[in-house]
């Protein structure tokens, strides 16, 4: 994949990341402040196809614009380049996204 | 009689391997980090190697590093950038150093023209230069970033060009972008093309140290902001196009 398709995925990530962030602090201080305990919160969040769907699109997001960004870190402060940074950056990609969808899975899908 | 006022002054002498050597210098009302860098080079080194040619801020070939900051000497007077009665002039940095206040700005200039910077119109000298509408959005862009004097200020105070020494760097992007708004160019593809490639405008952190740091006020960083604006829409619309839309 080209440096020019890297930073346009980046990017893209990005803007779709800012209002997902911004979504997810306020309902992490709402659910805080409302005093909802964890069964609570599995309650409302199980089954629901909304906060799924909302979830999924955050991981993905996150599975694509960070191991871009520690990719472009690392070739800042560090000696490391070439394929194995690519596979490594790829990796990590992985991880994020296994993740974050095994959490997502956790508190949507009917226990 | 008391004796009169004089200046501390500490020069790089060297090249990578180097050290600084103490100076004093008559302090006058009236004087810049260049008239007094010319001083010592009359009246104490004769071989201090240092640049300069218009002393008028016009031609940006005497930039160094004072008290830790890169500046056009010639415009810098010293009473505004003196620290404690002492200046501390370095060659600038980001690039490899010949000697003393010299550097070797070849790797500035090879990137200003791998960035596309060389205007190419459509037209010979035999014909009339064509007329540009000065109040369009593209040639105020252009204009804004026009009168730069390739000082390399910037390329020496932006971070990521030390790290990264395959960056274009803020006065190449710059100039790309007075390129591609520029309608009388015939090679503004080129110059994306060339910008958005490895190396290019997406390294760019937004620090506005370049901006900070610009002797005649152009904002780099807005610079190099249009450009990714428009590599981007570039690229997302080359893959539109290869799978069949807007064709």
């Amino acid at each position: 994949m080209s440096e020019a398709a890297l930073f346009a995925l980046q990017r893209l990530s990005a803007k779709l990341l800012a209002p997902l962030v911004i979504v997810h602090l306020v309902l992490i201080l709402y659910a805080v402040h409302g005093g909802l305990s964890a069964a609570e919160i599995l309650e409302r969040t199980r089954g629901s196809v909304v906060w799924g769907g909302f979830y999924v699109l955050f991981v993905i997001a996150v599975a694509v614009h960070a191991p871009i960004g520690v990719r472009n870190v690392a070739r800042e402060w560090t000696r490391w380049r070439g394929r194995s940074l690519d596979a490594a950056s790829l990796a990590l990609a992985f991880i994020l996204l296994a993740l974050g969808l095994r959490a997502v899975a956790a508190v949507v899908l009917p226990g | 009689m008391a004796s009169p006022p004089k200046l501390d002054v500490r020069i790089w002498r060297g090249a990578d391997a180097g050290e600084f050597v103490a100076y004093e210098a008559p302090l006058a009302e009236n004087q810049t980090v260049l008239d007094v860098v010319t001083w010592i080079q009359r009246h104490r080194e004769p071989a201090l190697a240092y640049r300069f040619a218009c002393r008028v801020g016009v031609c940006g070939s005497c930039a160094m590093t004072v008290n830790g900051r890169a500046r056009w000497t010639c415009r810098s007077h010293v009473k505004d950038v003196v620290a404690d009665g002492r200046l501390v002039i370095e060659p600038l940095r980001n690039l490899p150093r010949i000697k003393d206040l010299v550097c070797d700005l070849a790797p500035f200039f090879d990137k200003w023209r791998r960035a596309g910077g060389r205007f190419e119109g459509a037209g010979t000298r035999r014909e009339p230069m064509p007329a540009t509408d000065p109040d369009t959005d593209a040639r105020r862009a252009a204009d804004a970033g026009i009168e730069c004097i390739n000082c390399a200020v910037c390329y020496s105070a932006c971070d990521v060009v030390g790290w990264r020494p395959d960056y274009l760097g803020p006065a190449a992007l710059n100039r790309a972008w007075t390129l591609v708004n520029d309608e009388r160019h015939v090679k503004a593809r080129e110059v994306l093309d060339a910008v958005t490639a490895g190396g290019g405008c997406a390294l760019c952190h937004t620090h506005g140290n370049c901006t900070e740091h610009c002797p005649v006020g152009i904002s780099p960083t807005a610079a190099i902001a249009g450009l990714k604006r428009r590599s981007l829409r570039r690229s997302l619309g080359r893959r539109w196009r290869r799978r069949g839309g807007w064709t």
